[in-house]
């Protein structure tokens, strides 16, 4: 997917000034973690098992060669056919290799952010084949010719009346009405119902491997998912190689955390597991299916101090509890990857002087760690990503000297108290009528916004001293 | 840790180190005198060392960890004689108690989390180590009262209680509570100057949030964000009082409140 985080502050500028969007996001602000909330208290041990998860998480990525290994071979004895891509580019190149072995011109997908990460659906379709999302929201974002907002529901900036002009606009079914959501619904359903039919290449993600038995996890509400696997003759299955978890009962675990965080839901409506191509007495299924692993640096990732990121379940709850991504919406972010997650994930995939503003997108105000069921620090990640830039000099310089320049200060309390026992009495003297500043030398950020509150009078070391010297 | 505890009227309390914070010494002082009148009424003995002055947040969490290791090991240095330090400001106190020991290494290290073990916010210290009364004295009375949460004082030191405690002893008054109270009010240290738009935003929400309680007064227990909601209030002509909780629990309520003339 094309980027252009580096646009960060434009997008957002441009976001927050589309009122109806920015009430719409302020209404999902509220709403979501109201129903993350009532679905982790409604579960005894959500805590328990967000530590329990953890640890297995970490278990698989300290030995994630050991269980890749596993799960090829065991996917491979299920009959599947197992690719490792090193870049975005390689797994792109295997995916369309495989359809055009099998001249297939009709491709139905699942919803998988790793593709969205390769550009997958540009790539195939630059080679003529057809590519049709079936998840609704990626559906209907293809159709807009737009990107993902969130990474759980892709488009949920668009508004059921944007989607009902996108849809009489695209299909060409004549005059109809299309005033109830509902009625947008067996809409995409009854379109792509024909493609999931005529297609010979189907193609999802994965929510996890699992090494115990080659099998790949898959939860969606639509079930679409379950239609791209099973109607055409060949599936593929991309995915990311942190995806590994030991066991069976692993995924199971992961699952209850992730679908109380992501949706609010006690469970999704269709879980899947997929063992690989139909075996002799099956009735459906695929006849040849394969599974191809993406690396794209997240083996650096392993061997860096961001290897806590890859325990990410892509649930999406940082996204909904992030007041900056629900301030100026996940496509501000110019990438694949939202809110903190994304502010984290997107400078380690691409490149951190790409996309420098995005680690400074945080208040650190903790509320992303606090419901991430993975228990990532993500504001000390993002803290840390902030010290690369300052290090690598990507940081402004003004700020870098600046900060540099109040430590030093700061450093030395009898200077530090000098000078701003010099300007602080001066500051109030100016300032004391009004009370507050409306612009001030070298604080346009702070007052573009809002007025600087003027100081009290001396400083407090000041009256301070001179207390103590009258006693 | 327990000295004088039993005690907390009498002459010979437990010596307080203030740490003053660099906002209140520059922009607010009547937030550490009110400090030091509240710990001194609590029976306490308290010092404010001179060699104090920023914690190091900005630095540190700009990424220049350079910059604050040594910031860090000289506030260590300055605190460590004291009893206990009280700080009045959650933000402060989480860098000392959480940050310095992560960001220090070796004996630093061991000295910071010494350290974190016998430093407060001070209306945890005020609350749940002195278990702080009014006594005799009559409550000081308020009008409607709304409060926030800063971000660092909820998360890192889980400040929640506290201040609300506080006020029903000190003041007799009920917070009104704000709606989406645990979401942060913009200000994240330089965030609001390197992302004023987003954050002048945010400001604007925790703002209206607090009038629509109809709330006379807005509390909290962190400068930065105060000065940030204060600021925002000025700006767009709107009638609230924003003063730290200090100030209302020691009845200081005559000066103008944050951003207001005289």
């Amino acid at each position: 997917m094309q980027q252009h985080s580096e646009n960060f502050l434009d997008n957002a500028s441009e976001a927050l000034g589309n009122k109806s969007q920015a009430e719409f996001r302020d209404l999902m602000a509220l709403f979501t973690p109201l129903v993350r909330d009532a679905a982790v208290q409604g579960f005894e041990g959500f805590d328990q098992l967000r530590s329990h998860v953890k640890r297995i998480r970490q278990h698989s990525l300290d030995n994630l060669d050991h269980y890749l290994d596993t799960y090829e071979q065991h996917a491979l004895e299920n009959g599947n056919q197992v690719h490792f891509a090193r870049t975005g580019d390689e797994m792109n190149s295997i995916v369309l290799d495989i359809c055009q072995q099998h001249q297939a011109t009709r491709i139905a997908k699942g919803k998988s952010m790793v593709t969205e990460e390769t550009g997958l659906n540009d790539f195939l379709q630059r080679a003529d084949l057809e590519v049709k999302e079936t998840d609704l929201g990626e559906y209907i974002i293809q159709q807009a010719g737009e990107t993902p907002s969130h990474i759980v529901g892709p488009a949920l900036h668009k508004t059921a009346g944007e989607v009902r002009e996108l849809f009489l606009d695209k299909h060409e079914l004549g005059e109809r009405d299309l005033s109830e959501p509902a009625d947008l619904v067996s809409e995409a359903r009854s379109v792509l119902r024909r493609h999931f039919l005529e297609a010979q290449v189907g193609i999802i993600g994965a929510n996890a491997l699992i090494a115990e038995n080659g099998y790949s996890m898959l939860v969606t509400n639509e079930g679409n998912g379950d239609l791209c696997a099973n109607l055409p003759p060949v599936l593929i299955i991309c995915t990311s190689v942190e995806r590994i978890l030991p066991r069976a009962e692993d995924a199971t675990a992961m699952l209850r955390l992730l679908v109380r965080s992501a949706t609010g839901q006690p469970q999704t409506c269709y879980t899947s597991f997929y063992s690989g191509p139909r075996r002799e007495g099956d009735l459906d299924g695929p006849v040849e299916t394969h599974i191809v692993l993406l690396d794209n640096r997240r083996t650096d990732i392993l061997a860096s101090d961001y290897r806590e990121m890859l325990q990410c379940i892509r649930c999406g709850a940082c996204l909904n509890h992030c007041p900056i991504y629900t301030s100026v919406g996940g496509h501000a972010y110019g990438w694949v990857y939202q809110g903190p997650m994304g502010s984290i994930l997107t400078p380690l995939l691409t490149s951190l002087e790409q996309s420098a503003a995005l680690p400074n997108a945080c208040t650190s105000c903790g509320r992303c760690e606090e419901v991430c069921p993975s228990l990532i620090p993500l504001p000390e990640l993002l803290r840390d990503l902030r010290h690369q830039e300052m290090e690598q000099k990507l940081t402004p310089s003004r700020w870098r000297f600046g900060l540099k320049m109040h430590a030093w200060l700061a450093r030395h309390p009898r200077l530090y108290q000098f000078f701003t026992g010099l300007g602080i009495p001066l500051l109030h003297l100016v300032g004391r009528r009004r009370g507050s500043f409306r612009r001030l030398p070298m604080a346009s950020g702070w007052t573009s916004q809002r007025d600087f509150p003027s100081p009290q009078g001396k400083t407090f070391m000041q009256q301070y001293k001179a207390g103590r010297k009258a006693q | 840790m327990d000295k004088q505890l039993d005690n907390p009227a009498g002459v010979q309390g437990p010596s307080v180190y203030l740490f003053v914070t660099c906002l209140a010494d520059l922009l607010r002082p009547s937030v550490a005198f009110d400090s030091i009148r509240l710990l001194e009424d609590a029976g306490c003995q308290v010092t404010v060392p001179l060699q104090q002055t920023c914690c190091g947040q900005p630095a540190y969490n700009s990424g220049d960890f350079e910059s604050t290791v040594p910031l860090a090991k000289q506030v260590i240095a300055v605190l460590e004689p004291a009893d206990y330090v009280v700080v009045p400001s959650g933000s402060c106190a989480g860098m000392i108690c959480q940050h310095y020991p992560g960001l220090l290494e070796g004996e630093w290290r061991e000295r910071a989390l010494e350290l974190s073990t016998r430093t407060f916010e001070i209306t945890t210290f005020l609350n749940d180590v002195l278990k702080a009364r009014r006594g005799k004295r009559p409550p000081i009375t308020l009008p409607p009262v709304t409060y926030h949460d800063s971000c660092a004082g909820l998360r890192e030191l889980g400040i929640k209680q506290q201040p609300r405690e506080l006020l029903r002893e000190f003041c007799d008054s009920e917070v009104a509570e704000l709606q989406q109270t645990d979401v942060c009010c913009g200000f994240g240290g330089t965030f609001c100057a390197k992302m004023p738009e987003i954050s002048g935003k945010m400001v604007n929400d925790k703002l209206n949030n607090a009038l629509a309680t109809e709330a006379q007064i807005l509390a909290g227990g962190d400068l930065g964000c105060l000065l940030n909601i204060a600021g925002r209030a000025r700006r767009m002509g709107r009638d609230i009082e924003v003063r730290h909780i200090v100030e209302l629990l020691s009845g200081d309520l005559d000066g103008p409140a944050i951003g207001e003339g005289k």
